[in-house]
């Protein structure tokens, strides 16, 4: 389940959103190799190993108790792993305490030291590590002007904006100029459009700096605008990493297709094989064709995963020679709710065969005089390559 | 909206309750004992003059007005009984204080650090003496100080002693003896402050590259000063003030002020002169207070 996925069909296409980090280095900055960690009986984080390379902005994504921030928190130091190494630059780093570690940390909190001035809290770590005071005055000054905190250098953290507490924490995080940052939840405090903005800027610091970035989150979106990896995680393991893209258009379980954006699912059981086609009949009597995907299913027993917005809907179907040469999949049904979210409408379609099936449409025009309405019959279709097929 | 729907009558009253406290319960017997302080001894009932008779007219009033005079305070600063009274009370306060903080500190950390369910135990072992009168669990130290007493019966059969040690009436069983009562008033807040504390800062701190002891010193113990102070102050205040401990502990060389106006009170019956020594322990009070309170305000409202 660890492994690298590979592109989906068709990169040329794919490639765009995410420039995917140069392969070809020799050694990974940051090598965990089968580290696990208990609390008593609960296994928080089990013999997990992940590669992370320089340069990279990473995502560990994950729901509230899936052992991404233990991870994070023994790659900082603040847990020791039960068994595995972490490897930095080849060094094992894993029983060495927190304060001897070449990482830092921006914490959830920001865990600022209260009784400390901005220019202090940023000062603190170059004191510890023995600068020069000169240097680190330059040193603060530009960390200062790189968070654009300028003019604030005096003020304690308690008069500052969440905003500005969130960047005094990555400021004291960056001075001492980790090999690598941890981010905990580094955006969980502030409000949406902070956060968003935020994003951009984070990314644009990560580029600038080339510093190698581990954020922890539950946020997807966050996860997925801002990494060049995303490593899901799920029960103390990996489920999957790979690019926002792969994660959301090949994801390799059913756990993974359901936890990252929204999807349907069929399943069944494949009934026979054309070239470059499955045939899939599904549970509730129907049939779908999928695209024969690059690693071969093993298993008879199928999930069928489409997302909403590759399902399409039509007053009239799709010629019915494409039904029958298997290029296209053609399903009846009635909407039963319309949910308007802006740029997008969602209809929620209740086929003849009783499955529930969710069709997203952006909104491209402003009035949209043949917009579908609850209990209206449709077709629904949508092409054998939009589908993941995904072993149960 | 405006300020006056918020304070209703209920609420108005609650804001003014702890005035209404103050002027009752300190106030005024602050007024009744300055005014005794003012005036002078006599063999009465009440033993001082000059006393205010409301009825008995405008002219007596001021007349007994003018009989007020500051004597006793030029009494108290030209007498050496008292300068050594407070000196020494001031001396053993502070020396009480910091035995204090040495001893209840550690504690206080450790209790902050113990497993949480843990923590309300040893909360209850540091209240349990306070279950019992304070005046036996004193006189219970007589008894185990006493020359044939527990302490010196451990210390002999340990043979740190080859004869009994002289413990009572010594300042040394006094200090024992403050200590051992004012340590939970420095442990409690101590504790309150540090068991507060965000986990996160140390971890910060460490993170930043402190070790252990530098994350102690440059986060822990700047964060927990609110506490150091409260206790410091707890303890500080009443150890001035305190009688009972040294009357039964110490040797009678030399005074606690507050033994000196006991004495003065009950042995010499000149209630004016220990009027004058209260409302001076009184005033000399104040500066720690006020420098308290402005360290208070420094350390958590930064904001101004």
């Amino acid at each position: 389940m660890t492994e690298e996925s590979p592109d989906i069909d068709a990169p040329a296409a794919l490639a765009g959103s995410a420039p995917p980090v140069d392969a070809s280095a020799d050694l990974p900055l940051l090598r965990i190799e089968g580290v696990g960690k208990k609390f008593g009986a609960f296994r928080a984080v089990d013999r997990l190993s992940l590669d992370i390379r320089e340069g990279e902005f990473f995502a560990l994504l994950g729901p509230s108790g899936c052992g991404k921030t233990t991870l994070l928190r023994m790659l900082a130091g603040f847990e020791t792993p039960d068994e595995g190494r972490i490897l930095l630059g080849g060094r094992d780093i894993a029983p060495m305490p927190p304060h001897q570690r070449p990482v830092n940390m921006m914490f959830q909190n920001y865990a600022l030291f209260p009784h400390l001035s901005v220019r202090d809290n940023i000062a603190f770590g170059l004191r510890r590590a023995g600068m020069a005071r000169a240097a680190i005055d330059i040193r603060v000054a530009e960390m200062v002007a790189l968070v654009k905190l300028d003019g604030l250098e005096k003020r304690k953290p308690d008069q500052l904006s969440g905003g500005q507490k969130q960047r005094v924490a990555l400021a004291r995080a960056l001075a001492r100029r980790p090999q690598v940052l941890l981010l905990d939840e580094p955006l969980a405090a502030l409000d949406k459009k902070l956060r968003e903005s935020t994003q951009l800027e984070l990314m644009a610091l990560q580029r600038r700096l080339g510093m190698t970035f581990i954020i922890v989150t539950h946020d997807q979106e966050e996860a997925m605008t801002m990494a060049n990896r995303i490593g899901v995680m799920d029960a103390g393991r990996l489920e999957q990493v790979a690019t926002p893209r792969n994660l959301y258009e090949a994801p390799h379980s059913r756990w993974v297709a359901e936890f990252i954006g929204d999807v349907n699912l069929f399943d069944g059981e494949i009934a026979s094989r054309d070239p470059h086609r499955l045939i899939v009949s599904t549970r509730d009597g129907g049939t779908i064709v999928v695209a024969e995907p690059r690693q071969p299913v093993g298993k008879t027993a199928v999930s069928i995963a489409i997302r909403p917005e590759k399902v399409k809907l039509s007053r009239r179907g799709p010629a019915l020679d494409a039904i029958d040469s298997h290029a296209i999949n053609r399903l009846e049904g009635v909407v039963t709710d319309v949910s308007y979210l802006g740029g997008l409408t969602v209809y929620q379609v209740k086929l003849d065969s009783g499955a529930m099936v969710r069709s997203s449409m952006a909104n491209t025009v402003r009035i949209d005089i043949d917009a579908y309405s609850a209990g209206q019959r449709v077709v629904v279709w949508f092409t054998p390559d939009d589908c993941v097929v995904l072993e149960q | 909206m405006s300020a006056r729907s918020i304070f209703a009558r209920p609420a108005r009253f609650a804001a003014v309750a702890p005035y209404l406290w103050m002027v009752l319960f300190f106030l005024v017997p602050f007024g009744f004992v300055l005014k005794i302080s003012l005036s002078q001894t006599a063999i009465a009932q009440p033993p001082y003059v000059p006393l205010f008779n409301l009825t008995a007219g405008w002219d007596a009033i001021v007349a007994a007005l003018k009989q007020l005079s500051l004597d006793n305070f030029r009494l108290l600063v030209s007498d050496n009984l008292y300068i050594t009274s407070y000196l020494r009370s001031f001396v053993v306060a502070v020396t009480s204080t910091l035995i204090l903080l040495l001893i209840g500190y550690p504690v206080a950390y450790g209790m902050a650090r113990l497993p949480q369910r843990w923590q309300a135990f040893a909360m209850m072992l540091v209240i349990v003496p306070f279950w019992t009168s304070f005046l036996i669990r004193i006189y219970a130290w007589i008894n185990i100080l006493q020359h044939d007493g527990l302490l010196n019966k451990v210390l002999l059969a340990l043979h740190l002693v080859a004869t009994p040690v002289v413990w009572l009436s010594t300042d040394s069983a006094m200090y024992i003896g403050i200590v051992y009562s004012y340590l939970p008033f420095m442990i409690l807040p101590l504790y309150a402050t540090l068991v507060r504390m965000d986990p996160s800062q140390l971890e910060a701190a460490a993170d930043l590259g402190a070790s252990p002891r530098q994350a102690f010193w440059l986060v822990t113990f700047p964060l927990s000063l609110p506490g150091v102070g409260a206790g410091a102050l707890l303890c500080f205040i009443p150890i001035v003030g305190e009688f009972v401990i040294p009357d039964l502990l110490a040797g009678s060389a030399s005074m606690m002020i507050g033994q000196t106006l006991w004495l003065e009170f009950f042995a010499n019956k000149d209630w004016p002169v220990a009027s004058a020594v209260a409302v001076a322990l009184l005033v000399l009070l104040v500066p720690p207070l006020l420098l308290y309170d402005r360290l208070q305000r420094r350390t958590l409202g930064g904001a101004g």
